[in-house]
């Protein structure tokens, strides 16, 4: 899995949280999962039709990070079990992901123990619409999708300085000419690349440096190390107005 | 390739050649009908300032019999031969330049960096190259250099690292100062590790440049010597002044060493380090950055002296653009003109006078393609 359906299973689990803790709720329209004999906590996958039964939890709110984790974890399989043919992409090698364990933001209030259901609940009262992924989420959510988005830009970081990551056979990696990924102007692309003859993607630049100045082979439109050196340019750029075809 | 083609850079090398070739057997009438030609072609370029490999700067160094010139080489960044040899074709074509020139420079700087990561093999390798140089060295320290073994191997080859001498009116003083504040021990760093750190332009990890409470005291005691109205000329591989901190384009005690040298009435700072054209003028001292000949660097996005007239963007498709080496020619009056020979380009030329009048006369060549 990459990052991207990673975090989105991560979100997928916090909702399915919530739609345990909401069940008895009357709005909005939803697939409760099937009530627990016991008592115990269930929780539904999105697809509406996966449940799981937490055995001996009767509060969702209790439910530990790792304990949702591996929930989330057994719901994804047992719906890929039943979604053979669903793609995946392969996850970054060394790659993980980001977990609730957060440096806390000043001003932020500190995560709690769940996914921030509880708080989620009390705020529904308020005047504000409803929605799909994003219907319901936390701070703590968001510190995650922030936390996966920045662990991917730190892996582009990486690569970027690292001239054996990117397979050069010549000691030279991109921070060499590009200090803080400075002059690499991604927002100008796409463009004519006057040197090339045709129009140029970042990627197809990326891929350039690394045949010519690094010496090394280009890497795949997917591979997990073009896309995050893609996320570490772009990082750098924050900001910058977007002007395709500059020069 | 037909037989007979023959690319624009070897045409540009054919015509560089027979020109200097042509030089050196005139007699004084030829001279200056060689020398309205080549003005003639500079103007038809749209140069407004008559540029350098062509005759009439050249006349002027030799009209002015008390003036100089030096030549430099600059950030080198030599790899082994067997890691890399990119670097090493590049250094010495800029030997191949300097030897070229005619007449031949009273010396050549060699502006530091010229090992990229400090190791035996590269500084032997650097040494070696510039030992064909035909006019005499002049050696100065880069953190390329120095970081790996603490300069140990750099005193073997080329001696102290600050040191002094006058030559033809003018004091000349080369300073080490690429010194940093131990950041290396707390962190358990290895010798590699630590040189890997500080050769990183974007590694926050380094301490900044500074010549040092030493090395300032020493640049005191040596000008204490020296008359106020004598021109002095500083090497210094760091721009001794705070041009742009998180890439340690940058001298922590820049103010402190202005300081030493505000009271001479003509200071001229050569630096290496930056990799660019550029710039800068403080009180009476003026800043010239040399070009790298390993590779350039993009303007620092913010901190960039007004003075300065950024050179166009490079090409990274060949692997000589805005890199190149230079030549210092100082007048009468002991202020540098400072030329830059950007290989594959016209040159450009930094006139004392450009510095002197804050930017309002003998403006260089114009910037058609400024950095993003």
């Amino acid at each position: 899995m990459t990052l991207r359906t990673s975090a989105l299973v991560a979100a997928a689990a916090a909702s399915a949280l919530l739609a345990g803790a909401r069940a008895l709720a009357a709005d909005p329209p939803a697939h409760p999962p099937p009530t627990s004999a016991s008592g115990d906590v269930m929780v539904g996958l999105c697809d509406g039709r996966t449940s799981l039964e937490l055995k001996g939890v009767k509060d969702a709110s209790q439910v530990t990070p790792e304990q949702a984790r591996a929930v989330a974890d057994l719901l994804m399989e047992d719906w890929k079990k039943k979604n053979p043919d669903a793609r995946w992409d392969p996850s970054p090698a060394g790659a993980k992901v980001a977990q609730a364990s957060q440096p806390a933001r000043p001003g932020a209030k500190p995560p709690t123990a769940s996914s921030g259901a509880a708080e989620v609940k009390k705020e529904q009262g308020a005047n504000a619409q409803s929605g799909h992924t994003y219907g319901s989420f936390s701070e703590r959510d968001q510190a995650i999708w922030r936390a996966s988005t920045e662990q991917f830009v730190k892996e582009g970081h990486r690569v970027f300085h690292d001239a054996k990551a990117m397979g050069g056979t010549v000691a030279i990696s991109c921070d060499m000419c590009h200090p803080d990924a400075s002059n690499t102007h991604p927002e100008t692309y796409p463009k004519y690349q006057v040197q090339l003859g045709r129009v140029a993607l970042l990627r197809d630049m990326i891929n350039w440096c690394i045949q010519n100045p690094v010496r090394g082979k280009p890497l795949a439109d997917d591979d997990p190390r073009l896309r995050a050196m893609e996320a570490y340019i772009y990082a750098q750029r924050k900001g910058t107005p977007l002007e395709y075809g500059k020069h | 390739m037909g037989r007979g083609h023959k690319s624009i850079e070897t045409r540009h090398h054919q015509e560089r050649d027979a020109f200097f070739d042509r030089l050196r057997h005139l007699d004084r009438r030829s001279f200056m009908r060689l020398a309205g030609l080549s003005a003639g072609i500079a103007a038809a370029k749209g140069l407004i300032v008559p540029q350098s490999f062509q005759l009439v700067s050249v006349a002027h160094g030799a009209e002015q019999r008390s003036g100089f010139s030096f030549a430099y080489i600059s950030d080198s960044h030599l790899y082994e031969q067997k890691v890399n040899d990119r670097f090493i074709r590049s250094l010495l074509r800029a030997v191949d330049d300097v030897n070229r020139l005619s007449p031949q420079p009273d010396f050549v700087l060699y502006g530091g960096d010229l090992a990229q990561l400090g190791q035996k093999g590269e500084l032997d390798l650097g040494a070696q190259i510039l030992k064909s140089l035909k006019a005499p060295v002049r050696m100065m320290v880069g953190e390329h250099d120095w970081f790996l073994d603490m300069g140990a191997r750099w005193r073997e080859l080329f001696g102290e690292p600050q040191y002094s001498f006058d030559h033809k009116g003018v004091h000349f003083v080369t300073l080490m100062s690429v010194n940093e504040k131990d950041f290396w021990t707390a962190r358990g760093m290895t010798p590699m590790e630590r040189m890997q750190t500080v050769a990183g332009l974007d590694n926050g990890v380094q301490s900044r440049f500074e010549v040092g409470p030493e090395g300032r005291a020493w640049l005191k005691q040596d000008l204490s010597r020296v008359d106020k109205k004598t021109p002095v000329i500083v090497f210094s591989h760091s721009p001794l002044y705070k041009y742009y901190r998180p890439w340690n384009f940058w001298t922590e005690d820049a103010d402190e060493v202005q300081a030493v040298l505000a009271p001479f009435e003509k200071v001229t700072v050569i630096h290496g380090h930056t990799h660019q054209l550029l710039t800068q003028r403080i009180g009476n001292i003026s800043f010239h950055g040399m070009l790298s000949t390993a590779w350039p660097w993009p303007y620092a996005p913010e901190g960039l002296p007004a003075l300065t007239v950024q050179m166009n963007r490079s090409d990274p498709f060949s692997a000589f653009d805005g890199c190149g080496d230079g030549r210092v020619d100082v007048n009468g009056n002991g202020l540098a003109d400072t030329l830059y020979n950007l290989w594959d380009r016209n040159p450009v030329t930094v006139r004392a006078a450009y510095l002197a009048s804050n930017g309002k006369s003998d403006r260089p060549a114009a910037t058609t393609l400024p950095s993003y």
